[in-house]
């Protein structure tokens, strides 16, 4: 019994990792409806930002975080303004092609600057080791993982769906033209949005170098985690990519644990099952 | 080109068809040392025109196209080496285990959304590069399957070093191909192909069984990628892991849309355009393909929508609205 | 719109100047290049020894996910022809480099029958993947031309072609003394965990062929997909099993550094369970990623940085003298590249530049000399390295983490596993 409570704890930790690396993909690609796959490139370069900080400044990987999270916004929105702007969003295709091209940029930048090997970003002391609880071994960077996810879902459910900005992002997103003339400005709304997007890939990428590493293929190798999560979750809703990202996170960690000879099978048996199912995604917001 | 047949396709083979068609051949002559790198092309451009058919006719979004195209490269390859090296009967038995499989997915994909019919397909391409290398006593595994065999091309021609026979090889069965796409596309079928990816919802009213129509491109998109992967095997005489990776199925669908989507010569121009450009600017250095290659896609989405022909069709509206004041 | 125009013209402008400088660079090595078809009465081979140059044809994967390795491989021919010049027994070497753009066999066959067919090479070198070997060494055999490998380490490669040699190892090579060790050191119950995969297959078999044979006992084979961000459950079921020890191979980098945070994280070495791996998962390069969790760990392997010898030394200088500080550490793999160089210098003195393809393999079937790993020789039998197989365990010296050799394991291991 213990065996298996620890083995949930580790799926749930491990769901949300893949939540934390996904979240902002699940604002720019499950909200505001804009396939883009260069989101491991906002998060491996927040990785990367976070390593340089250390080097450099000895900043601490918690420190880190708040000035990823803007700078991070704020490249997010300028990359909005001058590239996707001009994308059309009834192509989706287009939006494959230019954050593909992106993704290869991001690539060749990142191999570039700091070479092709694997990069190391020291944890803080605080979050190794173990904790016991009830006879039950519970990693600190683990419990770290799942209350970020808590305190984030929490944030941005709040911010969409309680806010007047969110408000105005639903509006803007499901009928632009219609937005347009209510008075809802919405470019500033989408450029407001990516930034958001953008700072939480970021910190998604420091907060996973710890289990997922960091190189310059990072953008590639989790691209299809990310996707897991947010098509899996449904467009349009935080919540639907969270639990999307636990379902997952446990079926794969428990599966792996007793059946490890079919464990590189599972999560991608548990998604096609769940998309034929659910062909919207576990939560999809009305309409 | 026939770009604007984008509106409607036409049957008829013009002297544009024939001046395309010419350039690989011209090809052949031209750079006698780059064969091998043509034949590469040829091939690819086979397998992006199998998605063309699935994406660009049907409007079914894969992202596991290589699924298809891998089985077929494993099902010429486990002939080859086992004893089985005639060539083309192993292109129709690649054709038909892939076509197979295909109509058995195809279920799982006509229906539900882009980005479910995406994520499906791409969680059954994932599926079988896990059971492919499971199989490592047949497959190889990430090793790869070599010591196979192959036979001469109809008992004469030998699959030569400087690539001369896989060459001519590769782009027979690849006209061949185009012109069996040509002739489906601009079928009734392949009309109501496009009239389904323009609206969907309303074709059962007109009487046409829409799930049908898609599983019937679907399947016939898999085979040709079937018969893609077939020709990659029997031209290198080894079958990698990769061939089903979703690396190849991205890149397929680049290479497509970089050329342009639904018009049968966007695959053969972005497959080019990409496999060329690639193989030139790695070269030069490693992390420049990736660099280029990445601002080439940015440019192109940003120029112009289509493709590269689509941005040919603005310019030559553009060009014809000047000059006809 | 004057901002996107901008853009667009802007990166047009990134675009064509590039390619204008690359034509440039093009037409400057066509030129170099002796014209094709020049020598077309001569063979291949009597054209080759009439050059003024030897040409080395590098074919390895320098973008996508294995660029790392690669790097290495480069790393260790830098500093070997830094270190003796460009020119042996008066002819220049010359480095041809070709890159696979990622994992893809058909396109590593493909640049490799571009440089036997237009560039005339006399070696083919690199590989650091196994399918990138095997897809290759049909063209080795019917262009006769030497093939040596630097890294790729499944056992099967050197019986695929008479032209090729390797001068890196095979993963049953220091499995096998490693389950012999064990065996023979109170390690009575192991746990093995590899990656699935051939290469995991491999050395799962290999460790657990010598460890049974001297008394000890597998409890459980755990295989991981090759693709694994997380090790908790596999580590977990290592833990609940209670071995005395768990053997690991996994790819050295993400893979590796996740498995062995994990082993920490879940506080196996309190528990009692020793770490015992192939010196891949602890490769000198990134130990330093890896961090304290890798203390203690004991590995078998061929090649450590901290390897005691006038060689090592001379080469270690050597390697940041010719890759700057910034490189890093070399690893086995660089040492690899480093020998196959000397081999090849070797080849090309004693032919007197006149490389003749079956000459030169005679040649590189009996090489024996002192590499910085220790001694090395090739197995004139099977083409394949025969070398020191050490026991190391990972420990702080002046306060990096080093993996110190404690123990030859055995002299001159050939490849058990043909």
């Amino acid at each position: 019994m213990a065996a298996f409570i620890t083995v949930l704890f580790d799926g749930v930790a491990y769901g949300s990792l893949l939540f934390v690396i996904s979240v902002g993909m699940s604002v720019t690609m499950g909200l505001m409806r804009f396939i883009n796959l260069a989101h491991g490139a906002f998060a491996m370069f927040g990785g990367y930002t976070a390593c340089v900080l250390a080097d450099r400044w000895g900043l601490s990987m918690f420190a880190s975080l708040p000035v990823v999270l803007v700078g991070f916004a704020v490249v997010g929105a300028v990359v909005e303004r001058v590239i996707y702007r001009w994308v059309s969003r009834t192509r989706p295709l287009d939006q494959v092609l230019l954050t593909i091209g992106i993704a290869f940029i991001a690539t060749a930048l990142a191999t570039a600057a700091w070479g092709p090997y694997q990069r190391r970003l020291a944890m803080p002391e605080v979050l190794t080791g173990q904790l016991h609880v009830l006879g039950v071994d519970l990693g600190v960077y683990r419990l770290f993982l799942i209350g970020m996810v808590v305190a984030i879902t929490a944030v941005l459910h709040a911010l969409i769906e309680r806010t007047r900005f969110g408000a105005q992002m639903r509006a803007a997103v499901d009928q632009p033209d219609a937005g347009a003339g209510l008075g809802i400005p919405v470019n500033r709304v989408f450029t407001g949005s990516f930034a958001i997007g953008s700072g939480l890939a970021a910190v998604g990428g420091v907060l996973g170098v710890e289990q997922l590493g960091l190189d310059p293929n990072f953008t590639f190798r989790y691209m299809v985690y990310f996707l897991l999560v947010v098509v899996v979750g449904g467009q349009g809703s935080v919540i639907g990519s969270a639990a999307a990202a636990v379902a997952l996170g446990v079926f794969d960690v428990v599966g792996k644990y007793y059946f490890p000879s079919i464990g590189g099978f599972l999560i991608y048996a548990l998604m096609v099952v769940l998309l034929l199912v659910f062909p919207h995604g576990l939560f999809r917001r009305g309409r | 080109m026939t770009a604007a047949g984008a509106a409607l396709p036409s049957d008829r083979w013009q002297i544009g068809d024939t001046v395309l068609w010419l350039v690989p051949v011209a090809a052949y002559f031209a750079f006698p040392d780059h064969l091998v790198l043509g034949s590469q092309v040829i091939i690819t451009a086979l397998f992006t025109l199998s998605l063309d058919v699935v994406l660009g006719y049907a409007g079914i979004t894969s992202l596991g196209h290589a699924a298809f195209f891998g089985l077929g490269a494993y099902t010429a390859g486990l002939l080859a080496a086992h004893g089985w090296g005639e060539p083309l009967s192993g292109l129709v038995a690649a054709a038909v285990v892939a076509a197979v499989a295909g109509y058995l997915t195809s279920f799982l994909v006509v229906r539900g959304t882009a980005l479910a019919q995406l994520m499906i397909t791409l969680g059954v391409g994932l599926l079988l590069v896990e059971v492919a290398n499971k199989a490592t006593k047949w497959t190889g595994g990430v090793d790869g399957l070599s010591d196979m065999t192959v036979g001469a091309l109809l008992g004469v021609f030998k699959f030569d070093i400087a690539g001369k026979t896989g060459y001519v090889y590769s782009l027979v069965v690849t006209f061949a191909a185009f012109l069996l796409v040509r002739r489906v596309v601009s079928s009734p079928f392949g009309l109501s192909l496009r009239a389904i990816r323009e609206g969907a919802a309303r074709m059962p009213a007109l009487g046409a069984p829409v799930g049908r129509r898609l599983v019937a491109a679907f399947t016939f998109g898999a085979a040709l990628a079937g018969i893609a992967g077939a020709l990659l095997t029997q031209t290198t005489q080894f079958v990698g892991l990769e061939v089903l990776g979703f690396s190849r199925s991205a890149a397929v669908m680049i290479m497509l849309v970089l050329g342009g989507t639904g018009r049968l010569y966007g695959a053969f121009l972005g497959t080019g355009l990409f496999m060329l450009v690639q193989d030139y600017l790695a070269r030069l250095d490693p992390l420049y393909w990736q660099l280029w290659i990445g601002v080439l896609l940015v440019v192109v989405v940003l120029f112009g929508r289509g493709g590269v022909l689509g941005i040919a069709d603005t310019l030559r509206a553009r060009w014809a609205k000047r000059s006809a004041p | 719109m004057s901002l996107p125009a901008f853009l667009r013209a802007a990166l047009a402008i990134l675009v064509v100047v590039p390619a204008l400088g690359g034509a440039a660079c093009g037409k400057k090595s066509d030129d170099a290049r002796p014209a094709a078809g020049s020598g077309s009465a001569a063979t291949p081979a009597a054209e080759a020894q009439a050059r003024t140059t030897i040409k080395i044809g590098m074919v390895a994967s320098f973008s996508g996910p294995f660029a790392d390795i690669s790097k290495q491989l480069m790393g260790g021919i830098k500093t070997y022809m830094k270190q003796h010049g460009d020119t042996v027994a008066g002819k220049k070497i010359e480095l041809l480099t070709r890159d696979t753009t990622g994992p893809a066999a058909e396109v590593a066959k493909r640049l490799a029958q571009e440089l036997v067919v237009q560039d005339k090479v006399d070696f083919l070198v690199g590989f650091g993947l196994t399918p990138e070997a095997l897809a290759v060494a049909p063209v080795a055999t019917e262009g006769k031309t030497p093939m040596v490998i630097m890294n790729a380490a499944t056992s099967i490669i050197t019986t695929k072609s008479p032209y090729i040699v390797r001068f890196s190892l095979t993963l049953p090579q220091v499995c096998a003394p490693l389950g012999d060790w064990a065996a023979k050191n109170g390690i009575k119950k192991v746990v093995t965990m590899v990656a699935d995969y051939g290469p995991g297959h491999d050395a799962e078999g290999a460790f657990t062929k010598s460890f049974t044979a001297g008394g000890g006992q597998v409890i459980d084979a755990i295989r991981t997909p090759v693709n694994n961000p997380d090790f908790s459950s596999f580590i977990q079921r290592v833990k609940d099993k209670a071995p005395d020890a768990v053997f690991v191979f996994v790819p050295a980098g993400q893979q590796s550094i996740a498995a062995m945070k994990a082993y920490d994280e879940r506080g196996l070495a309190k528990a009692g369970i020793k770490l015992i791996a192939t010196g891949d998962v602890l490769d000198d390069h990134g130990l330093a990623t890896i961090g304290d969790p890798a203390l203690g760990a004991i590995s078998s392997f061929h090649y450590s940085v901290a390897h005691d010898s006038p060689e090592n030394k001379a080469f270690l200088e050597a390697y940041r003298d010719a890759n700057g500080a910034d490189a890093g550490l070399p690893n086995f793999m660089s040492v690899a590249a480093y020998d196959a160089m000397a081999a090849i210098y070797d080849v090309a003195t004693k032919l007197d530049g006149k490389i003749d393809p079956d000459k030169a393999m005679d040649i590189l079937k009996h090489e024996a000399f002192t590499s910085p790993r220790g001694p090395i020789s090739i197995d004139p039998e099977t083409r394949d390295i025969v070398q020191t197989v050490y026991l190391r365990r990972v420990e702080k010296v002046n306060g990096e983490l080093r993996s110190v050799e404690i123990q030859p394991l055995v002299a001159a291991m050939k490849d058990p596993g043909k």
